[in-house]
């Protein structure tokens, strides 16, 4: 910056920039490059269940979660319709592109099918998001979730283009560069960078002039149509982009279990997709993502925990359904709420006459 | 649009015009069939005790709440129908009685969203750059209201008076050409109030305004016309001194002991 700038002279005499501002790389704290270096080394830590089943799910539904997170957090509205626009994008890949059900598949070529399964899953939100944000708060979980069921209900009993209750079998990632994608180390890198760059995504659009202004809608929806901001139009715009990313995560869903039937847009995971969003915190775009881990590990691994207990390894939803009540309980702020809180006590025992404003 | 505004503002010579505005609020009326004109550049205090219909009026100015009846004009323009936002864009302002501020946000990011809203790339996905002109107005807006030395911190962390001055800045936003104060003054300490007068005062003199204001000295001294609203109709017009003198305004207002809290 030249000392003729104006922003550079105000900088300057904010005591605050007295220090040089430091590099990219130093501004990203230790915990995320050790954080980062573990997930790209996974594959010679993790065996191949850990790869496909384990992260490469966590990154999927956390990528879902993800985008009820952008809607909830930086524009206040709670929209139970991802996880439907995940499946639109999901359904649309299989219809349009190859499966098993070979006389409903338009077998399109995979830069067409994926592409234009994007767009469908993104006019779907944008649709329903034009309809919920005339509503607030619980009317809009309402409204959301309405149209989620009768997404639902639509899937299973049309049989011309959604082929009902059995839906569709053998769908599977295109054979790209000579990779079979579905194998588990290739399967985790390609969710692992969709995870990573719909996050990123997510962190600038916060600060950009569309993410601002969505905060703002969110604490002052009055005052941003007294600046000149059309609040309808941002909060709509905010489900597109939301619903582009659910997208994402719904391909990658229908491709990890090579199938998509109307289960997978049922209400139970629609439920799920707001537990792991509100459990990891709904705060930060990395809390969606811890979200995920905890329930997919939970999901995995309780049935056995459970059946050693003795009890039916069926009592799973039991276990999440406590583990949620417990932590909206004791934090609602979800597990990155526990965290921080955890972080501020460590920082005042070593150093009582810290301010929580310094930090 | 803004050109053919105010080539209109030019034929009809006002800035803002209203006829015969009500607002029924049920089977109430808050305001009933107000009448006035304001010339650009003029500005003009509204007094009148407490459910005069003042703050409602501005809403019905600002497009908060649609007028029941009656037009408005702004700058020739018939803006009656039109959203808050498309009138804020033809540049129109205004500051809210309570604080309606982003108090998440920094005042640096409050300033930029005022900006942004009444300029290009309001949906852009990019960030600006450090070059960005829009930055630097940031900058001269803080700087006009004295809050420089604040410019990074967040807005719930401000003091009331400094949260009173940033709502002034962000009405300062982009071009502004006619702004509603809705009582600025409210809860301000003397110096506060002396710093409120200088920063209106030293407004470009394109720019007109309505200002709200129970404390009469401030009122009188940031205007040069006067509207009397009571019971949600104009009572009476004219200029400070005629509006001081008038017996009928001092019974009125200065029976109910307005005056005296300031």
């Amino acid at each position: 910056m030249s000392a003729s700038d104006p922003l550079s002279q105000i900088f300057q005499s904010s005591a605050r920039r007295a220090a040089p501002e430091p590099t990219w790389v130093e501004r990203i704290p230790l915990a995320v490059w050790i954080v980062g270096f573990v997930l790209l080394i996974m594959p010679l830590i993790a065996n191949n269940f850990w790869l496909f089943q384990v992260f490469g799910w966590t990154f999927i539904l956390g990528m879902i979660a993800l985008s009820l997170m952008f809607l909830a957090g930086y524009g206040g509205m709670v929209s139970l319709i991802q996880m439907s626009v995940a499946g639109m994008a999901g359904y649309a890949v299989a219809i349009l592109g190859t499966s098993g059900m070979s006389d409903l598949s338009l077998g399109w070529p995979w830069w067409l099918h994926i592409p234009v399964a994007i767009i469908i899953a993104a006019i779907f939100g944008t649709i329903v998001g034009a309809l919920a944000v005339r509503t607030e708060g619980i009317y809009t979980i309402m409204i959301t979730l309405a149209i989620a069921s009768a997404f639902f209900y639509f899937t299973r009993q049309n049989y011309e283009i959604f082929n009902g209750y059995s839906g569709f079998n053998l769908v599977v990632p295109p054979r790209l560069f000579g990779v079979d994608w579905r194998q588990p180390v290739p399967f985790y890198y390609l969710t692992l960078a969709c995870a990573v760059l719909s996050y990123l995504a997510v962190i600038y659009v916060s600060r950009s002039p569309f993410g601002l202004a969505l905060q703002g809608v969110r604490d002052g929806p009055r005052r941003m149509a007294a600046l000149g901001y059309n609040v309808t139009a941002h909060r709509i715009a905010a489900y597109t982009f939301a619903s582009v990313i659910a997208a994402v995560g719904g391909i990658l869903l229908v491709w990890q279990n090579s199938q998509i039937s109307p289960g997978t847009v049922g209400i139970p995971a629609v439920i799920d997709i707001l537990v792991i969003a509100v459990v990891g915190g709904l705060r930060r775009p990395i809390g969606p993502f811890v979200g995920a881990l905890i329930y997919v590990l939970l999901r995995t691994f309780s049935p056995d925990l459970l059946t050693g207990f003795g009890l039916s390894g069926e009592r799973f939803k039991t276990l999440i359904g406590m583990g949620f009540l417990l932590i909206v309980f004791f934090s609602p702020d979800g597990v990155l709420g526990l965290w921080d809180r955890w972080r501020a006590r460590q920082q005042r025992k070593r150093d009582p006459l810290r301010d929580r404003s310094t930090r | 649009m803004t050109d053919v505004a105010s080539l209109n503002s030019v034929a009809s010579g006002n800035a803002l015009e209203l006829r015969g505005v009500t607002k029924m609020f049920g089977a109430l009326a808050a305001i009933s069939d107000v009448t006035f004109s304001v010339r650009p550049g003029e500005r003009r205090a509204v007094l009148g005790s407490n459910g005069a219909g003042k703050t409602t009026l501005f809403n019905c100015i600002t497009g908060d709440f649609f007028a029941t009846a009656g037009s408005i004009r702004l700058f020739g323009e018939d803006v009656t129908t039109f959203p808050a936002h498309e009138r804020i864009r033809r540049g129109l302002r205004r500051t809210y009685q309570i604080s309606l501020l982003f108090g998440g946000l920094t005042v640096a990011d409050n300033v930029y969203i005022a900006c942004r809203g009444v300029s290009r790339g309001r949906f852009s996905l990019l960030r600006p750059r450090r070059s960005d002109p829009l930055l630097a107005r940031v900058g001269e807006l803080i700087e006009a209201v004295n809050l420089t030395e604040w410019r990074n911190t967040l807005v719930s962390e401000l003091s009331y008076g400094q949260q009173r001055q940033l709502e002034i800045a962000l009405a300062l936003a982009g071009a502004p050409r006619f702004i509603l104060f809705d009582e600025p003054a409210a809860g301000l300490s003397p110096t506060e109030r002396r710093e409120l007068i200088e920063i209106l005062n030293g407004l470009p003199s394109h720019i007109g305004y309505i200002i709200i204001e129970h404390d009469m000295d401030v009122a009188l001294r940031v205007s040069e016309s006067v509207t009397m609203m009571h019971n949600g109709r104009v009572f009476k017009e004219g200029t400070p001194t005629e509006i001081e003198n008038d017996p009928e305004v001092q019974e009125l207002y200065l029976g109910d002991g307005s005056h005296s809290h300031g």
